[in-house]
């Protein structure tokens, strides 16, 4: 794992290119790594974005929310796949993050889940969105957008 | 007596190892390996329904038979685990390399009223060129899904829309059409590519 140093400037953080993006400001303890996305097919179909969220801090965070311009109505789904091999997805609700702990939202399971897309998600761009907390903390992370196909933040 | 009495113990503790080796095999080798515990598919021979793939060509299981078959369901308005079946496929598709040359890769929608031939045109287009995209009416799809025994559900969602739930096992089939393993959503490649060799060598020892 990367460790990221959140004092750097911006024009140094866009150089890092698109692998890890650290927060770009908001609460110090938490740190978000490894983002990453699949473009996609026009505006009609939601989107999804990956990424694996660590409270760096000695007390638990709460996500409790996502805001982004590229979508009316993003928010934290939870895919589960039921002993059938049916799977399903519905609203994840709130998240506690354990001092020192991580959540991974990765395929199959914890999505940043970005219904009413305003614009296409489009290979090579990225676009921002912003992680909330209950305590009225927010860290914006730059997503890069990858290829409809990709299986991980390192395609 | 007593010697009978150990003769019989001895009996049926050779026969308990003998069980347990055998419940060990077919944990971890046989055809009872990591598996959901859903209802098998039908052979495809049994199977009875029209498609049109995404080329415009009626199919149906007898598309199928003749090579070997990866099948799964899904729908192109799905943002998670379609594409990562679909991304997940392709890689193991890309191991087998000229091993799995002969083989159907078949993706059905439950979602026949977004997927036509045309989208589902578009959507298999950015995956492994072996990857088919099956659609057709609604009512033929439920046909497919009845002889996979697989499940889908039409599930509005908060933005207005819907979302389907759905069987996110990939079927494997012989040559033959006969059912060989399923393939369990978020299986680790190091399980998944042996079971698509079984089923493609299935069709070896039928051949010869
Ligand atoms: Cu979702």
């Amino acid at each position: 794992m990367k460790k990221h140093i959140l004092t750097g400037t911006l024009t140094a953080l866009l150089t890092l290119g698109g692998l890890s993006v650290p927060a770009l400001a908001g609460p110090e303890d938490v740190v978000v790594e490894n983002a990453w996305s699949r473009a996609s097919i026009g505006m009609n179909r939601p989107g999804a974005a990956y990424m694996t969220i660590r409270n760096t801090g000695d007390e638990p965070v709460t996500l409790i929310g996502l805001t982004t311009p590229l979508a009316m109505m993003p928010e934290i789904h939870e895919t589960k796949t039921n002993a059938e091999g049916v799977s399903s997805m519905s609203p994840a609700g709130e998240i506690v993050i354990a001092p020192g702990e991580s959540i991974a939202l990765e395929p199959g399971g914890l999505h940043a889940m970005l219904m009413r897309l305003q614009e296409p998600m489009t290979e090579g761009d990225t676009f921002p969105l912003t992680l909330l907390f209950d305590d009225g903390g927010e860290v914006t992370v730059e997503v890069p957008i990858l290829s409809i196909a990709a299986r991980g933040p390192e395609d | 007596m007593q010697r009978r009495a150990i003769l019989g113990y001895g009996a049926a503790g050779a026969g308990a190892v003998a069980l347990m080796l055998f419940v060990g095999w077919w944990q971890v080798d046989g055809p009872g390996g990591p598996e959901p515990i859903g209802q098998r598919p039908v052979a495809l021979t049994a199977m009875d329904f029209r498609l049109t793939d995404h080329e415009g060509n009626a199919v149906g299981p007898e598309t199928l038979i003749g090579r070997p078959t990866m099948a799964f369901f899904g729908f192109t308005y799905c943002p998670d685990v379609c594409p990562t079946t679909l991304s997940d496929i392709s890689g193991w598709l890309d191991d087998l390399g000229d091993e799995a040359d002969e083989m159907n890769v078949v993706f059905i929608t439950v979602d026949p009223e977004r997927d036509t031939v045309e989208t589902m045109a578009e959507y298999v287009g950015y995956f492994h060129p072996a990857i088919r995209g099956w659609t057709g009416p609604e009512e033929q799809i439920a046909r497919v899904a009845d002889g996979f025994h697989a499940t889908y559900e039409r599930v509005p969602t908060e933005s207005g829309d819907y979302t389907m739930n759905h069987s996110a096992s990939v079927f494997l089939f012989a040559a033959s059409g006969r059912f060989v393993t399923m393939i369990d959503y978020h299986e680790p490649r190091e399980f998944a590519v042996p079971k698509i060799r079984r089923a493609l060598e299935e069709e070896t020892e039928g051949a010869t």
